[in-house]
């Protein structure tokens, strides 16, 4: 055997969801804290590929990214092939809680990316005591729409060719090409309808303007994090956001957009690094 | 809340002449032209259109992917089927080797309100990737020199 392998491992957990069993694919690496990575609407858990495979941080966490149900290798549930598929805030919570107790994570760190940072904020309203961090990336309250996601999943449109040329225009100009390449390629890959179902949750079900000023960052802290070239969810989106919740902490990424973990992972590591240490700071006091 | 850095440009954000932008944008059918492979993702791409500075729109006619046809308009009732028209700020952006923030995208400066998206926009959609890479030709050739 002369090939390289990555340390990354993958396997299968079964998780009760609103009563029925999920097969959630699931990779991780590392051992510590768990910290437990979601990825955008649309995509899967392997854009989290370069955190998972970081020596130094998985030196001190238990890095785990899961590919949500209906995304990557999680099936729909049994149930519910030829239904529409719609994440709402209900069910996406559901889903991490659901989660993380299958797997006995004690109190893990959740960071999300876009849907997934928009839930990491009902996680801090909502659950913070069961968590021992939370960080949102290209996270707001709330985020103006700029198209009509009818044209994500129609019969003469290919889905995969719209999601991913729509969502380009995220990525910040000149990053490396490759990365660029396997962040769109998540993009091309989904299954039908299921970008446009999660961004339900996006733009209907999960409007949380008005409910994160509750949000108690001494229970829990909360770190938001977005790149300058985000034009979905803008720097003035994620810092409005931060404005309301007393000591939250806000950073705008240079040279990021909004896949700041898969687009540009050697950028994106220079601004969560400080973040970790900030987590792994606080467990040793 | 702590913040390391905001940004926050609703001016042009940089120097152009509108007769620079329109002089770029007519480069596009030659730049075209030398790109096969963008050319070959147009291939099932047949659409009459009208893009281009808002000052200055051109009537482009698109068959296979190449442009066979590009005039200025207004042209007498010529028709299209979708329009794409940007601020000439917007182009002059948009062509930097590193644009702006939220001047790097044609959705994203419709959503600032620098473009307009207007008519029957389903081959916009169905070639989306190909219009952004199409109109982003003059990139290429450093408008405005260095940025």
């Amino acid at each position: 055997m002369s090939g390289f392998i990555e340390p990354i491992i993958g396997r299968y957990v079964h998780v009760e969801i609103d009563g029925e069993t999920n097969r959630i694919y699931f990779e991780e690496n590392g051992s510590g804290i768990p910290l437990v990575c979601l990825h955008t609407a649309g995509s899967d858990a392997r854009q989290w590929r370069h955190l998972l495979a970081d020596d130094e941080f998985t030196k001190h966490f238990r890095v785990i990214a899961f590919d949500m149900p209906w995304h990557g290798k999680s099936n729909p549930p049994d149930s519910q092939y030829g239904s529409e598929y719609r994440l709402t805030t209900a069910s996406y919570t559901a889903t991490i809680r659901a989660f993380c107790k299958a797997l006995g994570l004690d109190r893990p760190v959740v960071m999300g990316c876009s849907i997934g940072g928009r839930i990491v904020l009902n996680l801090a309203i909502a659950h913070a005591s069961e968590f021992r961090a939370l960080i949102g990336l290209e996270a707001a309250d709330f985020q103006q729409p700029w198209y009509d996601t009818a044209w994500l999943n129609r019969p003469d449109v290919h889905g995969g060719e719209v999601c991913a040329a729509l969502v380009s225009g995220l990525i910040a100009p000149n990053g490396p090409e490759a990365a660029r390449n396997e962040t769109l390629w998540g993009y091309k890959q989904g299954g039908p309808g299921i970008f446009k179902g999660d961004l339900y949750f996006y733009r209907v079900d999960g409007d949380l303007r008005g409910r994160t000023g509750n949000i108690d960052v001494n229970a829990c802290p909360l770190y938001l994090l977005t790149g300058e070239y985000d034009f979905s969810c803008t720097p003035e989106d994620t810092l409005r956001t931060a404005a309301g919740i007393p000591g939250a902490k806000a950073t705008v990424m240079e040279r990021l957009g909004h896949f700041p973990m898969s687009e540009n992972p050697d950028q994106f590591r220079r601004y969560i690094a400080p973040v970790l240490q900030d987590i792994l700071d606080k467990q040793r006091l | 809340m702590e913040s390391e850095r905001v940004r926050r440009d609703t001016d042009p954000p940089v120097q152009f002449t509108p007769e620079a932008v329109i002089a770029a944008f007519k480069e596009i059918p030659d730049l075209l032209a030398g790109d096969a492979a963008l050319t070959a993702r147009g291939r099932w791409l047949d659409v009459d259109c009208l893009l281009g500075p808002s000052t200055q729109p051109f009537h482009v006619a698109i068959r296979a992917g190449q442009i066979v046809d590009m005039i200025p308009a207004p042209v007498l009732m010529r028709s299209w089927r979708f329009a794409y028209r940007a601020t000439p700020a917007a182009f002059a952006a948009y062509w930097q080797t590193m644009p702006p923030a939220g001047w790097h995208d044609l959705l994203a400066l419709t959503k600032r309100g620098q473009a307009t998206l207007e008519g029957e926009i389903h081959p916009f959609m169905t070639h989306l990737q190909y219009f952004k890479d199409l109109l982003a030709l003059p990139r290429r050739n450093g408008f405005g020199g260095a940025s």
